[in-house]
């Protein structure tokens, strides 16, 4: 599971760098996830610009990164492809899962 | 139109694999957009729930034929692992409406694919399980 992270002082950006999030690497997906997700309280949203197919197995495991970070994080997605917005509507996982269309702006940092 | 057929073996990432193969550019199946990505939903789950449920993770193979016509992609899928617990399909509730405090991480298999299919039907007959549905060319979205 290729992950990338972008970090500043209050958001963390996790960019999945994979086509699926499916059966055959939900596992892994949630095991990424955990070693990237940082200890301090930032924003943590995840990107998913690069997703273009995700079945219930990958759904569960999003949804249990969601309930690894609550209550102190709400998981935050942006930028879902079509077929993956697809899969979060009809199931409503669209409604517990704050959605961006665009990546939220890193604001540079004071040295 | 003509029908495509494959055979993989019962794992995850032979299931992947397929789907790519399937409908990931070049795609082996044409589809309009909506029908393609519908069409790769009902498929992964219903092909996933047999590497889980019916072989239960043992050996063992999945033939799939595909045809796709003006009413939408016919699918037939053959497994020779479990049949079906008590011989019938899943009712597939949405796991979200079952469970609203304690966020539900699976079942969402068998609403997806009741979601999007039509005219399923399954039968057991010789040691052998045969699921066949129709993903309609113009799907009602909830």
């Amino acid at each position: 599971m290729q992950i990338a992270t972008t970090l500043s002082n209050d958001l963390l950006i996790i960019h999945v760098q994979e086509p699926r999030i499916d059966a055959a690497c939900a596992i892994d997906f949630k095991e990424a996830m955990r070693a990237a997700i940082t200890p301090q309280g930032q924003r943590i949203v995840l990107d998913l610009a690069q997703v273009n197919f995700i079945d219930s197995s990958g759904l569960g495991a999003v949804v249990s990164v969601r309930k690894m970070l609550w209550p102190d994080r709400v998981l935050e997605l942006a930028c879902l492809t079509a077929p993956v917005e697809k899969v979060f509507h009809l199931t409503r996982m669209n409604s517990i899962f704050p959605i961006h269309a665009t990546l939220p702006e890193i604001r540079q940092q004071a040295v | 139109m003509a029908s495509t057929h494959l055979v993989i073996a019962a794992t995850a990432p032979a299931v992947r694999a397929a789907l790519r193969q399937l409908f990931d550019p070049p795609a082996q199946v044409d589809l309009p957009d909506t029908l393609r990505d519908s069409a790769q939903i009902v498929l992964a789950e219903a092909l996933n729930n047999i590497v889980e449920h019916s072989y239960a993770q043992s050996a063992g193979e999945i033939a799939v034929s595909l045809t796709p016509g003006h009413a939408g992609l016919v699918c037939h899928i053959w497994d020779t692992g479990r049949p079906m617990p008590l011989g019938v399909l899943p009712n597939g509730e949405n796991p979200m409406s079952c469970a609203p405090v304690d966020l539900p991480e699976g079942g969402f298999g068998w609403f997806l694919i009741r979601t999007l299919a039509q005219d399923l039907h399954y039968q057991r007959r010789n040691g052998s399980n045969h699921l066949s549905f129709c993903i309609p060319a113009e799907t009602k979205l909830a």
